[in-house]
């Protein structure tokens, strides 16, 4: 035991006295993330913003066929502009985003009472065109309802008439629920967080050992080999952690900064909030630490464990990403899957949902087993001469 | 006191040890001479217990290391032919760090590591970090923190590797000082000036067998030759391996 709180300490200090796996471990995560999603946030805002304020120039092809309808939208502050050569072609290299077509046929059609066909184009798979298109469409709706209503009430009918249903939202999204939408990032950050933190140290104290030949060495003190490499896998494990809590503290300090207000929503990130979400990925970092250290041991040194690490990483983001891109809903089976149900609980929990607590053991208990099994097999590797001695 | 009884060990298809048994006595400096590839380092680990023999027996004061490694880690000195240091450690970190795994308390790590710092004049480096140490002050870290549970049996693997002359000298005199305190010293080398300048028995290890066995002037009187180096070379049947 005393052996293994010895190499722990070692593993710690050195690496602590190492720049770069500092600054890999402890600080590129909790300065980099906060950073990126502050910045991604008000480059999305001010985004948005821009559009819907600047003002919207509309070329209008067959303008003369509904003068009326361009005036309104004049009033509505659109810059009317000259009918292009051709519409079709201005859209598709995007001169304009949005071109407005008043169809010869328009004022026959308003005539004689028929719904009057104008066409608006666009191509929205351009998702920066989504915003004119959609002022353009309001405001011709706009207009249409206000001559309805105007029609009917000519002939002595109420407007009211003529909406039989009228679709009420009831909004129950809290402002905490809403803001969860914007931090569907952070589960996958903190999961990143989780296996890049140990990640150095993983490389270090075993591919790095042996890379500069003092595993031999190592090997002939009086120390077990599992106490060995139990005390090199807490090592690890408590680079993550520490690099998890660093993250989170960041975030915390920076969410001042963040364009909640205008995102509309508030988010609690307060000490109890770190607490569970540590509680949840927690188990993370210590499955990380198991699984790190046992490939970096299989490596003959830093290079070749380096080149597995890259491909490690992609394991935290696959749940990530399957849940950003494909969101469901929560379910009692799903907490057994290690890395998915943490990435449902932190949303969860960032929504302001109460979860139970039989789905925390599940989850976290589950992912802490798999965790322990794989750290119990990697205790026993270095009592195999072909991992110790490389190819001899 | 070691006996090893009819060794062996094998990597696939290759045979590094096929058959070797020894004595060695307290008190005295063993020489494994062999050239390069000659099964004395495969000898070493199985004495250390990093390598299970495939067949054979060695005791090590009465201990087996394929059933009492750690027991026998306890005993046993060892100066591999691996000497990795850690460089964000300094040296005396380094030393300190072996003392804790052998269960030392402080102080007294403290006080051997000075008193070895003394013997083996590391003075002027031991607080320093031995990141862009030289070989020998690298090979003398290595020593100190190897003895500094204080061993009974001493194994030393190719222990003047790259070292320049004052460097050397300096080790010879240890081991000789570690033979004058009743240690048993085993050293495995190709340098043949090293084994007629310190020991008091050679073991010549040739393809995985023993060539020959004997104090300096027995393996001159059986070759029939009168300088060590020739003895060495018609034991052998070559000089293929060996350094002069």
């Amino acid at each position: 035991m005393n052996g293994l709180l010895t190499v722990f300490r070692k593993e710690v200090i050195e690496n602590v006295r190492d720049r770069r796996a500092l600054f890999n471990s402890l600080l590129l995560g909790p300065i980099l993330f906060p950073i990126l999603i502050i910045g991604l946030s008000y480059l999305t805002l001010s985004a948005q913003e821009e559009k819907s304020k600047e003002q919207l120039e509309l070329p209008v092809v067959g303008a003369e066929h509904g003068p009326n309808l361009v005036a309104h939208l004049r009033q509505q502050g659109v810059a009317i502009l000259p009918a292009p050569e051709d519409p079709e072609e201005t859209v598709r290299r995007q001169t304009h985003p949005v071109v407005l077509r008043i169809p010869a046929a328009y004022p026959e059609q308003w005539r004689s009472g028929e719904p009057a066909v104008i066409e608006l184009i666009a191509d929205p798979s351009r998702r920066e065109s989504n915003i004119p298109m959609m002022r353009v469409s309001r405001m011709v709706s706009a207009y249409g309802q206000q001559i309805g209503s105007g029609r009917l009430q000519l002939r002595g009918i109420a407007p009211a008439l003529a909406s039989p249903v009228l679709v009420k939202q009831v909004d129950l999204s809290t402002p905490q629920s809403r803001g969860a939408l914007a931090m569907i990032f952070l589960p996958y950050f903190l999961m990143i967080t989780a296996f890049t933190g140990g990640m150095h140290l993983a490389i270090d104290s075993t591919a790095g050992e042996k890379e500069r030949k003092s595993l031999e060495p190592l090997l002939l003190n009086p120390t077990p080999r599992w106490a060995i490499m139990t005390g090199k896998m807490l090592a690890t494990a408590a680079f993550a952690l520490a690099s998890l809590l660093l993250t989170l503290l960041s975030f915390k300090l920076a969410l001042p900064y963040m364009p909640t207000g205008a995102l509309g929503f508030e988010l609690d990130l307060g000490l109890v909030m770190i607490g569970k979400l540590l509680l949840v990925v927690g188990p993370v970092a210590i499955l990380a630490a198991a699984l790190l250290t046992l490939l970096a041991t299989f490596a003959k040194g830093f290079r070749e464990a380096q080149s597995y690490m890259g491909l490690v990483v992609f394991i935290p983001m696959l749940p990530s990403l399957i849940f950003m891109s494909n969101p469901m809903k929560p379910e009692f089976w799903m907490m057994s899957i290690p890395m998915f149900s943490q990435n449902l609980l932190i949303s969860e929990f960032l929504r302001g949902e109460s979860v139970p607590n039989q789905w925390l053991l599940v989850s976290s208990g589950g992912t802490l087993l798999l965790g322990l099994i794989m750290a119990a097999y990697a205790a026993t590797l270095f009592n195999r001469p072909r991992v110790v001695f490389g190819s001899s | 006191m070691i006996e090893v009884r009819d060794l062996r060990k094998s990597f696939g298809d290759v045979h590094a040890v096929r058959g070797i048994s020894f004595t060695i006595n307290d008190g005295e400096i063993t020489g494994l001479l062999g050239p390069n590839g000659a099964g004395k380092t495969t000898t070493l680990r199985m004495l250390y217990s990093l390598l299970p023999p495939d067949s054979g027996s060695i005791r090590i004061d009465g201990l087996d290391p394929t059933e009492d490694a750690i027991a026998i880690k306890r005993t046993l000195g060892v100066v591999p032919d691996s000497r990795g240091l850690y460089k964000r450690l300094t040296a005396r970190e380094n030393i300190a760090y072996y003392g804790e795994l052998h269960g030392l308390d402080r102080s007294e790590i403290r006080s051997r590591t000075d008193a070895l710092a003394r013997t083996l004049n590391m003075g002027d480096f031991l607080e320093r970090r031995t990141d862009g140490f030289s070989q020998g002050q690298r090979v003398k870290v290595a020593i100190a923190r190897a003895m500094i549970h204080q061993p009974q049996t001493v194994l030393l693997d190719e222990p003047s590797n790259g070292l320049d002359v004052m460097t050397t000298r300096a080790l010879r005199a240890y081991i000789r000082s570690l033979k004058a305190a009743g240690q048993s010293v085993v050293l495995s080398t190709h340098i043949m000036q090293e084994v007629a300048a310190l020991c008091d028995r050679i073991i010549i290890i040739a393809n995985g067998t023993i060539a020959a066995d004997g104090t300096p002037d027995e393996l001159l009187a059986r070759s029939g030759k009168d300088s060590v180096e020739d003895a060495f070379v018609a034991l052998i049947g070559s000089d293929e391996g060996l350094l002069a």
